[in-house]
């Protein structure tokens, strides 16, 4: 047997860790030992773009310091994040919408802005892309089923649409819809909700830095399955308040009636932030299946209350009985 | 009947190979990736996919009475306790992800929700009612319990309808009812049968042996 040996020779200078790199590392490790949660370290993204992305298909985004990760956080794999998907629009199966959701068409694509704003407007979507600078958004995201993934979400705070279009004294709540167009989503034949998939948000929450108008993830705009070609991501509520490929945005007094709060309201409230301690009727919020990294032979992780994000969120909700306002 | 006897060993070897053929499919595929593997999220499959089974082969136990009437063949029912204690199996399985892959061995989570919540109570009863179903599938058994084992038997419709609700609850709150609406009927069916069967018998008296 011919055994070969690699030609020894001195690492490329590309193949070095650059200081900064290295000593960040260091940070995290050593933030991990004593369990602190650091801000996504610029090298993460990395990690966080493919080499297989179609050039006409990039988005980068610039390292959002709004990244934070603990240290048993790590992305999601790409593969996961985009084969794994509740998208009832493209069927009741988590496997069905990577699938069907090749019939949406995301160009040409317009979001009407409108209600209690001074200046109403329709977007068209390459507007919305330019809008304002994206950045990449490192978010850890719970589904209310029991499990949670960590995507590098890229897209900017929904606040720089909202300064905009200027929301006047009566509005209170923000109003969030998704296409309703039989033709290219074939799950609104089922009778499951109410269509259009209606999503809603306080208007403080709406504004809170969090709240991200997402247009792409893993570095390449939005896959149809993930919500394209623009949508919402709450990171500190269940992930069904994520309203996905969103065509109107509406600024209203009421609170809205949302899709899954109206088919199921002592399961599905209006809020529906994180939270370990209220339970879901059928089963128990406590813990939670990580996609990925976990793997199957592993114990569930606890939930985190908002999260995880409760030292940036918690202030909202001050002085609300967060067991009964669900 | 037709004179020809039954190759019942055969068929008996094959519905068994067949009927592990669900347990063979979630092995390769967890071990080997192979038919798309197990997905992104492993215990969400296997518990699905085991739950599913047992529902499957409490349907096929239901099925072989009505259908061994309707056709005639009697050797049907010497495949009954086989694919019952499949059922059984499967069941065991379904549970045995819950209580290890999900719940991770938590007794006091476990308890809590069977106690909380009625769609493992009923899925759990589902389970419990069917373990002396297989304690009793032995030969030995069934000479010792003689009548009774048939009384003890009839366990399995509330098994069958425990299983439902189960599958039923567990969708509820997702509104998607269209696969267990399958099953539903699929169950009604057989349990209906069984209960025009018996008035049919009250009303005329046996003609046949």
């Amino acid at each position: 047997m011919l055994i070969r040996t690699p030609p020894r020779h001195l690492p490329e200078p590309s193949e070095i860790t650059p200081r900064s790199v290295w000593t960040h590392r260091r940070r995290i490790v050593q933030a991990a030992a004593a369990g602190i949660a650091l801000p996504a370290p610029g090298w993460l993204s990395a990690q966080t773009t493919r080499t297989e992305t179609r050039p006409e298909a990039r988005l980068p985004g610039k390292a959002s310091p709004l990244s934070t990760l603990g240290p048993n956080d790590k992305a999601t794999p790409y593969k996961d994040v985009t084969t794994y998907n509740n998208f009832y629009e493209f069927g009741l199966n988590k496997e069905d919408p990577v699938v069907t959701a090749r019939s949406l068409k995301t160009r040409p694509w317009t979001v009407t802005v409108e209600g209690e704003v001074d200046k109403p407007r329709v977007f068209d979507i390459d507007e919305l892309l330019k809008l304002a600078p994206m950045e990449e958004r490192v978010y850890r995201m719970r589904c209310v089923e029991g499990w949670s993934m960590v995507v590098p979400w890229v897209g900017y705070s929904m606040s720089e649409l909202i300064r905009r279009v200027q929301p006047n004294g009566n509005a209170k709540f923000v109003e969030f819809v998704t296409l309703n167009d039989s033709k290219q989503m074939p799950g609104l034949r089922s009778s499951v909700l109410n269509w259009p998939y209606v999503e809603g948000l306080r208007i403080d929450e709406a504004n809170h830095p969090l709240t991200l108008l997402s247009f792409g993830l893993y570095g390449e705009l939005l896959p149809n399955q993930n919500g394209a070609p623009v949508r919402m991501v709450v990171p500190w509520k269940y992930g069904f308040k994520s309203g996905k490929s969103i065509v109107k945005i509406r600024f209203v007094e009421k609170q809205p009636v949302t899709a899954w709060n109206r088919a199921a309201p002592q399961e599905y409230g209006f809020y529906s932030n994180v939270n370990p301690e209220v339970d879901h009727p059928r089963w128990s919020q406590a813990t939670e299946r990580r996609i990925g990294d976990d793997g199957f032979l592993v114990r569930k992780r606890a939930t985190l209350m908002f999260n995880g994000y409760a030292d940036q969120v918690a202030g909202l909700y001050a002085g609300m009985d967060l067991k009964r306002s669900i | 009947m037709s004179s020809r006897p039954v190759p019942i060993v055969a068929i008996k070897a094959a519905v068994f190979l067949l009927a592990l053929g669900p347990l063979a499919r979630l092995l390769l595929a967890g071990t080997t990736g192979a038919f798309g593997g197990l997905g992104a999220n492993p215990v969400e499959f296997v518990t699905r996919s085991t739950g599913t089974w047992t529902l499957v082969f409490l349907c096929i136990t239901l099925a072989i009475t009505p259908a061994r009437r309707l056709t005639g063949w009697n050797w049907l029912q010497r495949l009954r306790r086989m694919i019952g204690l499949f059922a059984f199996f499967y069941g065991a399985l379904h549970f045995t992800t819950y209580f290890w892959l999900d719940q991770w061995f938590d007794l006091a989570a476990i308890i809590k929700d069977i106690v909380k919540r009625p769609f493992i109570t009923v899925g759990f009863a589902a389970f419990v009612l069917m373990i002396p179903l297989a304690l009793t599938s032995t030969d030995a058994m069934v000479r010792r319990l003689g009548r009774r084992w048939g009384k003890l038997h009839r366990l399995v419709y509330a098994v069958a309808i425990a299983a439902i609700l189960h599958y039923w609850w567990h969708k509820a709150g997702k509104n998607d009812y269209s696969e267990v609406g399958w099953y539903a009927a699929v169950v009604i069916g057989l349990l209906g049968w069984r209960l025009v069967d018996r008035w049919r018998k009250r009303v005329t008296p046996r003609t046949q042996a």
